[in-house]
């Protein structure tokens, strides 16, 4: 069984990665993102678990204007942790079932399911000095904000040694003060 | 030419590190004639290898090796085994400073006789006095060519400057101007002028920030008299039945163990390696570690009292672009007790990029409140706090027990407690620098606390008497005449300006006075 989640663009109807085939079968575990085009493979983690650790992220840094699939890359990064390192592994899918259940027993739904971002916080409240939780921040905190392709989104402009910094570029170019 | 020197010739000076003292102390006793093996742990990265990627960066010149923390500072939590943000290359921290270059006050040359007896506090007059430290910080703003001396006109201010300054001016302060700064504001030395690219912290790729990768080494380099080696990491300085240093042994880019004779022997590791490896260093004639008979080696850690205020606005400021720290508020570092705390702070302009911003502006925490702030990152402005912070004997760099490094050698332990006179300071500080941002129309403030340490002063501090500190008025250890310290971990206290120039003024004097022990054939 390929733990593989595919999501597309529906109106582009081109798979990112793999296929199809794989593509359709993911769309049986409800994952597919209507409104963006990329993929999510996991190895180690299920499609399951996978959905859960995506809202768990966009849960703990959440930007509204950031796509999930910047959010996807750190899950996959968590994902190949999980592979090389069972111990983590191991963490990763008990604390993932623990919100599961914790969400449950409050809201009757899993977590990926409970609708307001407000009522998963007080769950995540509830874990927040957890390893399990603490661990997956502290890879977050990096491997969300440290991807070139968020920086446009907070205005930040990157690299500029290579444009000739901003002498001739707006480095003083603040008027409404 | 640079030469190369034989690991038996007795008669180089070792300098240990390349940094602001050591690079400095190297290059001007080449300059002046001598013979100098300046060993380097780190490698040589020049100006094109620097990345302006905060990560890359760090990735590339930042010393990560394993280190741990104790005590109550927040950086012991949130980063318990990074307690310094400092640089392992050839031109130590010189890469990554920001190039503020103030000169001490006259009364934080002396401030257990002004302060008085603080509780708590172990404060020491410097045996050295701004007096006779001033032509020497002379000599040194002229080879940085810092700003505003030496007729160097100030940078130009950036956005986020004119966000301190309006703010600032508002309030009533005076002292308010692009900061003096190791900068070029025009070509000089060699070297162009700033092209306001950020990325100050990542290493200058136009090489207009003053450092002693290529504004010294090079020049030393070029007598024939210096070698620096790279990526050789010492361990041991070892001495003779008469107690004199001998030489030094340090593991070479292989990770062979290589033994360099000397005739003189500088320290200048910043001040947690340098401690670490006098006491690594001790030996049966020593058991305490080299220079260490008064028991203040690695003691009196201080990292200034910091800490960031950041602000939002209503409309952009794009506070990344230009020059990160050119922009100070002056007016209160002066000693004014009545504010509830002795000794004095600046504010200065500081930014961070998106990925730093993320890491620092509130450790740890998660969730809305934190990524709206992250959400405004455009419309926001930074300013750093630094001030002087209180020795304290038990805030100190000491061999951890347990944990070793890849060569199997004790790692050094960081332990910090905030004093309540640095406490009472940022406090102040915070409320100062909120009303700045306020004062120029902020929609919503962050006192952000201190990030790791850049400021690291004060582990083998001067002394006038050999039970107070580690080293004399020059540098030269109280107990081994031909050991030297030649870093910041010589301060007796820290003063509130940010330390590079005093660290060059300081090696510049030691250059000469070696110079004239060695010529008197004292050492």
């Amino acid at each position: 069984m390929e733990k593989t989640i595919h999501l597309y663009k529906p109106e582009r109807r081109s798979f990112i990665q793999k296929g199809v085939a794989a593509s359709v079968s993911v769309a049986g575990f409800g994952l597919i993102n209507q409104s963006e085009a990329w993929a999510l493979e996991v190895k180690a983690l299920t499609p399951a678990e996978a959905k859960t650790l995506l809202q768990l992220c966009r849960d703990i840094y959440p930007h509204d204007r950031i796509h999930d699939e910047f959010y996807a890359v750190a899950v996959k990064g968590l994902d190949a942790k999980a592979q090389k390192d069972a111990g983590f592994k191991k963490q990763l899918s008990a604390g993932l079932k623990d919100l599961d259940a914790r969400a449950k027993k409050n809201f009757k739904r899993s977590y990926a399911n409970v609708g307001w971002e407000i009522e998963r916080n007080k769950l995540l409240k509830q874990i927040e000095s957890s390893s399990f939780f603490q661990s997956i921040r502290g890879d977050l905190v990096v491997s969300l904000y440290n991807q070139e392709g968020v920086w446009p989104i907070f205005g930040y402009e990157g690299e500029s040694a290579s444009k000739g910094g901003y002498i001739n570029r707006g480095f003083n170019d603040l008027k409404w003060l | 030419m640079a030469n190369k020197f034989d690991l038996n010739d007795e008669s180089v000076v070792v300098v240990i590190g390349s940094g602001a003292g050591g690079g400095t102390l190297a290059t001007e006793l080449a300059i002046k004639g001598v013979k100098v093996v300046c060993l380097e742990a780190g490698g040589r990265h020049e100006m094109e290898d620097f990345v302006n990627d905060e990560w890359a960066s760090f990735g590339q010149l930042a010393w990560t090796d394993m280190r741990m923390t104790s005590g109550s500072w927040r950086v012991s939590r949130n980063f318990p085994n990074l307690p310094a943000w400092i640089v392992k290359a050839v031109g130590g921290s010189t890469t990554h400073w920001a190039g503020a270059s103030i000169r001490f006050q006259e009364h934080e040359f002396k401030t257990r006789t002004v302060y008085g007896n603080v509780k708590g506090a172990n404060l020491l007059d410097w045996p050295v006095s701004l007096k006779e430290m001033e032509p020497w910080y002379a000599k040194a703003e002229d080879r940085m060519g810092v700003t505003r001396t030496n007729g160097i006109p100030g940078l130009p201010g950036n956005n986020n400057y004119k966000i301190l300054e309006a703010g600032a001016k508002k309030l009533g302060y005076k002292e308010v101007h692009t900061g003096r700064m190791a900068i070029n504001s025009q070509p000089r030395d060699g070297r162009g002028a700033c092209q306001q690219i950020g990325f100050c912290f990542q290493g200058c790729k136009s090489g207009a920030k003053w450092s002693t990768l290529y504004a010294e080494i090079p020049k030393g380099e070029k007598t024939g008299n210096l070698e620096v080696r790279t990526n050789c990491h010492v361990y041991k300085i070892e001495h003779d039945s008469k107690g004199m240093v001998t030489g030094v042994v340090y593991f070479d880019k292989e990770g062979k163990s290589q033994r360099q004779k000397a005739r003189v022997v500088a320290v200048a590791g910043n001040s947690i390696e340098s401690p670490r490896l006098l006491l690594l260093s001790a030996s049966g004639k020593y058991p305490n570690g080299l220079a260490n008979s008064s028991d203040q080696v690695g003691r009196n850690y201080m990292r200034h009292m910091t800490g960031s205020v950041y602000a939002t606005f209503a409309n952009p400021v794009r506070m990344w672009r230009g020059t990160t720290m050119a922009g100070i508020v002056q007016d209160e570092s002066i000693h004014d007790p009545k504010r509830g705390f002795v000794g004095g702070y600046e504010m200065e302009t500081l930014s961070l990029g998106i990925p730093f911003m993320a890491a620092f502006l509130d450790p740890g925490s998660w969730g809305r409140e934190f990524t709206t702030a992250l959400d405004a990152y455009e419309y926001m402005a930074g300013m750093w706090l630094v001030g002087e912070d209180m020795p304290q004997a038990s805030n100190r760099v000491s061999l951890h027990g347990k944990v070793k490094d890849k060569h199997g050698l004790p790692v050094p332990n960081v332990n910090f407690d905030d004093h309540a006179n640095d406490i009472a300071m940022r406090d102040h500080a915070y409320e100062r620098g909120i009303a700045i941002y306020e004062a120029a129309g902020a929609t919503r403030v962050f006192p952000t606390t201190p990030y790791p340490s850049t400021h690291n002063l004060g582990t083998c501090r001067m002394s006038a008497k050999p039970e107070d500190g580690v080293v004399n008025a020059y540098g030269r250890t109280h107990d081994i005449k031909n050991l030297f310290v030649s870093d910041g971990s010589q301060f007796t206290t820290g003063g509130a300006e940010n330390p590079t120039l005093t660290i060059v003024a300081l090696a510049l004097r030691q250059a000469d006075h070696i110079v004239g022990l060695m010529t008197k054939r004292e050492i």
